[in-house]
């Protein structure tokens, strides 16, 4: 009952969860999390190592399933239509992201093929996306012959090129120049303002307030969820470094 | 003067990974080399360390060369390598009396210096290495580092994808240990660890960028530098990229980063211009820049052509 009356209110929801538990044996890696995210929101996903964050992000991608709760995302469960979830998003972090010894063009029909796209379609996103970048120059070369930076931003617009509505990035930033970093941050605005939900984790707290919300995990739990002027005002700090120091300890 | 380095070179076929590097690190202080990915750091250390021959150049720790005096300088320095190497099959207690042994030490005579760290772990001793936790990885592998009471401690991005409050924990186990009188020398690619060091080197693509302590690499650069903030963060941003007089414009957590290409920029000129465009709550102000600003400055100018999107 309850559940009906959340979604006809809000009908942008694109990742709807309610009450998801999963435990390994007896301990419980997602305690309890109820959260919604809407249709091109930035949303920041915080916590300390071993707070349940991968955890979590596994199932909302359809490679785990949860042990019990109400989640869907893209419109679909996360029990029995991991697959129809798989096609309508988009994943990127840090330690995997492109292949090193496939070509700039290779790698993108890799993903085309990967993402069920035809070939045309793919032939025309791969356009698009090097044009973008100026970097048609690129195509036959190795990803190892492009600074890293560019990797980065590059492995990002691939997560993307099936068009995806909402896309996972776990630590895209990790190890990336400053300049790069807010570069990359650009594109995640631009992808968001396109109407892409952009779900994101970061140990760069500067980052988590570029996020439209963030929540904050501790031991399995949300333990703080709002916009980040909100959550300041709320632990009276000045960043939100300080409200993570003041939670997370 | 515990390290000396003087026009350290290295390439690994045609990619120049450092590129005549000069440093001194004084006794008992903490030297940072902050940069991103990809910027020397790693090969720097190996070298420091007497794991990889430098091209050019010549490096001491204590009085050593690191080349021909390799063995000695083994012994009186602790490394912490960016990514586990110790025996994921033995016990931590195992892994301690092993590197203990083989410097001719026990647990028991220097447990004094890993005390603050070991306790922690303590309780988990009888654990294979392989199966703790990333944490509890990183603790055992700086009480390896430290078990043969080294002057130096080189530790390579430890914390590297660690989440903030652990950084910070792990920031209070090196105050620690500098109290003791250890020298260390760390690599970060987080710009906001420079304040816990003395001295730091801003790294990138191999060479050393600026090189000081912390306030006098700020001092030295002396950019003037303003930040901004509004309603609509997103829009300011591209707004400021179309205005003439802009330099430079960056997000910078709840806030804008602004440059100007003049000396005595027309700020009212540029609020006007901000609230032509529907810029609300607009807030404008000069400000001191951090070790990231600068690092950035430092950027732009070694290569001006950066790639902008």
């Amino acid at each position: 009952m309850k559940y009906t009356q959340r979604s006809t209110r809000h009908h942008d929801v694109v990742i709807d969860v309610q009450h998801m538990y999963k435990r390994f044996g007896s301990f419980v890696a997602n305690d309890d999390l109820s959260f919604t995210v809407r249709k091109g929101e930035i949303f920041g996903f915080l916590g300390a190592n071993g707070a349940g964050k991968t955890t979590a992000i596994k199932i909302l991608s359809g490679l785990s399933k949860p042990t019990s709760g109400e989640i869907s995302v893209a419109g679909y469960n996360v029990y029995n239509q991991t697959e129809a979830i798989k096609r309508n998003i988009g994943y990127m972090s840090q330690k995997f992201s492109l292949y090193d010894d496939l070509t700039l063009a290779e790698n993108i029909r890799f993903y085309g093929g990967v993402y069920g796209l035809s070939r045309k379609v793919t032939r025309e996103r791969m356009d698009e996306l090097l044009e973008q970048f100026g970097l048609m120059d690129f195509k036959k070369s190795l990803i190892t012959s492009l600074p890293l930076g560019w990797l980065q931003k590059l492995a990002f617009s691939v997560a993307l090129l099936h068009k995806p509505s909402i896309v996972f990035l776990d630590e895209p930033t990790s190890g990336v120049d400053p300049i790069t970093r807010r570069q990359f941050w650009e594109l995640i605005y631009q992808a968001a303002e396109g109407g892409t939900t952009i779900f994101i984790t970061t140990h760069y707290m500067d980052e988590a307030e570029y996020c439209d919300r963030v929540s904050i995990m501790d031991q399995g739990k949300i333990v703080a969820l709002d916009k980040p002027q909100k959550l300041k005002q709320e632990y009276q700090a000045g960043t939100i470094y300080d409200v993570f120091l003041k939670i997370a300890r | 003067m515990i390290v000396n380095c003087q026009n350290i070179s290295k390439s690994y076929g045609g990619i120049q990974a450092v590129e005549s590097v000069s440093f001194d690190v004084e006794e008992g202080n903490i030297f940072g080399f902050l940069g991103p990915d990809g910027s020397g750091k790693t090969t720097l250390f190996r070298i420091l360390t007497t794991l990889l021959l430098p091209d050019n150049g010549s490096a001491r720790i204590d009085g050593f060369d690191v080349v021909k005096d390799f063995r000695k300088v083994r012994n009186i320095i602790g490394y912490m390598p960016g990514r586990f190497s110790l025996y994921s099959d033995l016990s931590i207690e195992e892994n301690l009396d092993f590197f203990a042994t083989v410097f001719g030490t026990t647990l028991k005579e220097n447990y004094h210096l890993i005390r603050d760290i070991y306790v922690q772990i303590e309780p988990f001793k009888k654990r294979l290495a392989g199966r703790l936790s990333g944490g509890m990885k990183q603790k055992l592998a700086l009480s390896c580092a430290l078990i043969h009471q080294p002057k130096l401690l080189v530790l390579d991005e430890p914390t590297t994808g660690v989440d903030a409050v652990s950084r910070k924990e792990f920031w209070d186990l090196l105050i620690g240990l500098k109290e003791k009188g250890i020298t260390i020398i760390i690599s970060t690619p987080y710009m906001d660890e420079a304040g816990m060091c003395d001295q730091v080197a801003l790294m990138q693509k191999g060479k050393i960028l600026s090189c000081d302590k912390p306030d006098e690499i700020i001092r030295k650069d002396g950019q003037q530098l303003y930040s901004l903030k509004a309603e609509n963060i997103y829009q300011l941003l591209k707004d400021l990229r179309k205005y003439p007089e802009t330099d430079t414009v960056f997000p910078f957590g709840q806030d804008l980063h602004y440059t100007s290409k003049e000396k005595d920029p027309d700020l009212e000129k540029l609020k006007s211009y901000l609230k032509e465009r529907g810029h609300e709550k607009l807030v404008l102000a000069a400000i001191t820049p951090g070790i990231e600003d600068v690092f950035m400055h430092l950027m732009e100018k070694e290569n001006p052509l950066n790639e902008k999107l």
